[in-house]
């Protein structure tokens, strides 16, 4: 890639990683939550990719503990699920509720959100790797 | 929190869908880091969900109809998870398979590198499964539905060879076309009804007249869950995508997927939630004849032993739907029977074919003969499976068919019973030819070196003939009485459906 | 009127499904199916006058559009996204074994 694209990359890569870590925490007070912010912290680490090549992308995130996040996300989030039968229910609201429209409030929202980022931004890169490991290995094939 | 009354509270039920889940991504976790351990897990998981199944069973006994609130909301604002006979019927058939399958697979998938994928996407499917049996909020089951269907299409896809990604690739296009015409149907009847609970919208249409857009959703339905179930003219992915898999998936595949997404689903909307018309029973009454009648047909010319065993899935799901569709309670009750009954016989000759496949490395019906001889657990089970699945007396498959027929005699469809009879005939003609061409007759000489397929398949296969000899059993006045009737009465309840649920909420 | 535009991106992903024959462009005719769905849902929630569905402490609760299609077509989207990657995957290979994208060239299965 260019300098110009391998410059700007340099600059904006942080930025873009924290504005996905600012969309996955606010998710119970504005629109976005896990899913959202978990795409945007996983296109992150594939702007990397794109711009400087695969290894330092794997060197920054490599494929184990990629593949090692995205069980632990969905363990997570089936722990909290379960822990519910605290108050009696599966899924049940049972951390204490702050008041509403502040940061620390509504319960087990927040840690959902955090586990759905992990798993969804660890699986989208692991894919992203898969399928660039794959294509090189068939062009050492072809060769 | 009473931890030792826990099996048989209505706790149970969220653990069918979490145990299936958190055991898939534990093996994802340590499965390639310890040996052994993917095997151990998962079966554990597969037998403890099977004591659940049934433990549910006395759950009902006790308590009724269980409706259980996920997350402390009343429904219709939250979710409910529903337990009654059907499910619980439903539950029993899918777990019991699953885990015979398990047991199998610990030997056969020793040839396909990395088995604790295979054993993630395998659990995932069950929870999927158990999902869509469980749920009582429509887009609950859609998202388990998807679930279920996802990880059977990369299942089929498993050992990458050209066959099965181009059966895979087929499947999937098809399968998600499908899966849009039953959100499609989902958004219609949610603008219609303003509400997403089974029993909520139950109690809204039978109120009001029956007006077009039901009738609508109802196609949408029909096409969207009948190509899951394979009726024909949706059944083009089947013959392809069921014998490309590794041997213990189609006997999943074929043996409890296609019934638990496609028919069970089918059955709940149809008779609980938009209520039973004359013309709805009528078009699957036909559909149903027409999958009996082509799939018998397009069996007889196969050389391919699993494509053999894959159309004739397609005629017996046929069988199914057609007395289901009856609407009558003895065609309800012949079709629920036969459905288990499918369930365990399938899965036996899915089986017997990947044994087959183990020992001798080819599935070609012309390059076989004899194999009795070598292999006798192998051949004696795959008799008796054959036996009952062409409706031999005593064994189970006799006494299924043979009520289908009456209940069909009995609503006066005389025609649909004269053909129902005939390709019962037909399935005997081309189990024969299985039989006579795989393991009666001389065995060749390039077959002489072969052995019998180690423990652990064998295990699976004796039970599952057990099973099959034994099913005629189920129809004991006594036994029948608490287990096949009370699910019978669930469907002919219909709309009634809905006081049941809404009146249980605690 | 809309929901008519709907219908009509939905029988353009049809098409596309049953008429090309480039692997990726069938790809692409599943994902517009899947979009005309999602499109369609949410258009059914629109209220008259209604205003984006998020309370904010210092507003009074006014005319909101339907929340309830929101929350179920991100799941919606989720599931599609899985789909997109699982059959992508599943191309790249079929490119790798048959060396071409042309589905009338990948007919091994016959019947």
């Amino acid at each position: 890639m260019t300098l110009i694209v391998k410059t700007i990359t340099r600059l904006t890569v942080g930025l873009i990683l924290l504005y996905g870590i600012y969309i996955v925490t606010h998710g119970h007070l504005s629109p976005g939550g896990g899913f959202a912010g978990g795409v945007i912290i996983a296109l992150s680490f594939v702007h990397l990719m794109l711009a400087f090549g695969k290894d330092l992308a794997l060197k920054k995130l490599s494929e184990s503990l990629a593949s090692f996040f995205e069980s632990f996300g969905a363990i997570m989030f089936l722990t909290i699920a379960l822990l519910g039968f605290i108050g009696g229910y599966f899924f049940f609201n049972f951390v204490f509720k702050g008041k509403p429209f502040n940061l620390f409030s509504a319960g087990i929202i927040p840690l959902c959100n955090i586990a759905i980022c992990l798993k969804v931004g660890a699986g989208l890169f692991a894919v992203f790797v898969a399928l660039v490991l794959l294509s090189s290995t068939t062009q050492k094939g072809n060769k | 929190m009473n931890m030792a009354l826990l099996p048989l509270t209505p706790n149970l039920l969220p653990l069918f869908v979490a145990i299936p889940l958190g055991s898939a991504f534990i093996v994802s976790l340590l499965g390639k880091k310890l040996r052994g351990f993917s095997d151990t897990f998962s079966n554990l998981a597969t037998f403890s969900l099977f004591c659940f199944s049934l433990l549910s069973l006395l759950l009902i006994k006790r308590l009724g109809t269980v409706v259980y609130k996920v997350g402390g909301w009343i429904p219709p604002i939250g979710i409910c998870m529903v337990l009654d006979s059907l499910t619980s019927f439903m539950l029993i058939t899918v777990n019991l398979i699953a885990f015979l399958v398990t047991i199998y697979s610990i030997s056969y998938m020793e040839r396909y590198t990395d088995k604790w994928k295979f054993y993630t996407l395998f659990l995932l499917m069950l929870a999927g499964m158990n999902g869509v049996i469980v749920t009582g909020d429509l887009f609950n089951l859609f998202v388990f539905l998807e679930i279920g269907s996802i990880s059977s299409y990369a299942l089929v896809a498993y050992g990458v060879e050209h066959e099965e990604l181009e059966a895979s690739f087929k499947y999937t296009v098809m399968g998600s076309i499908a899966s849009s015409f039953i959100l499609l149907g989902i958004a219609l009847l949610y603008s219609y009804t303003s509400s997403l609970n089974m029993a909520d919208i139950s109690r809204t249409l039978a109120q009001g007249k029956g007006s077009q857009v039901v009738f609508f959703v109802s196609v949408l339905f029909l096409m969207g869950f009948g190509l899951k179930a394979a009726l024909v003219p949706f059944h083009a992915w089947l013959p392809d995508a069921h014998p490309s898999a590794p041997a213990p998936i189609s006997a999943m595949l074929s043996g409890v997927l296609i019934k638990a997404l496609g028919v069970y689903a089918l059955a709940r909307i149809f008779f609980n939630v938009l209520g039973m018309t004359a013309i709805s029973s009528s078009i699957l009454m036909v559909l149903g004849i027409i999958s009996m009648v082509l799939g018998g047909l397009l069996a007889l010319g196969q050389e391919d032993i699993k494509r053999l065993f894959a159309y004739s899935s397609i005629s017996q799901i046929g069988y199914v739907v057609f007395a289901i569709g009856m609407g009558t309670p003895l065609g309800i009750l012949a079709g629920l029977f036969h459905l288990f009954n499918h369930a365990a016989f399938k899965s036996l000759l899915f089986l017997n074919s990947g044994s087959i496949e183990y020992a001798t490395g080819t599935r070609d019906l012309r390059k076989m003969g004899g194999l009795t001889s070598k292999m006798p657990v192998t051949g004696y089970s795959s008799l008796v499976g054959s036996m009952s699945i062409s409706g031999i007396p005593p064994l189970s498959g006799f006494w299924s068919k043979l009520l289908i027929i009456l209940a069909a005699i009995e609503a006066k469809h005389f025609i649909f019973a004269s053909i129902a009879i005939l390709v019962s005939i037909l399935t005997l003609a081309y189990y024969l030819k299985v039989q006579k061409l795989a393991f009666f007759g001389e065995l060749r000489d390039s077959l002489r070196g072969i052995k019998e397929v180690p423990l652990t398949m064998k295990l699976s296969m004796i039970a599952l003939s057990i099973i099959c000899i034994f099913g005629g059993l189920l129809l004991i006045p006594g036994v029948q009485k608490n287990f096949l009737s009370l699910a019978t009465e669930v469907l002919m309840n219909g709309n009634n459906y809905a006081q049941i649920i809404l009146g249980s909420i605690k | 009127m809309i929901y008519l535009m709907c219908l009509i991106l939905f029988s353009i992903g049809i098409y596309c499904i049953l008429v090309k024959r480039n692997l990726i462009k069938i790809i692409i005719g599943i994902g517009i199916v899947e979009y005309a769905v999602n499109l369609f849902f949410i258009l059914l929630g629109y209220r008259a006058g209604g205003r984006a569905p998020i309370l904010d402490e210092k507003q009074v609760v006014q005319n909101m559009v339907d929340p309830l299609p929101q929350a179920l077509i991100l799941t919606a989207i989720v599931i599609g996204l899985a789909v997109t990657v699982l059959i992508v995957s599943i191309a790249v290979r079929i490119y790798e074994k048959y060396g071409t994208f042309d589905i009338t060239k990948i007919r091994r299965l016959r019947g």
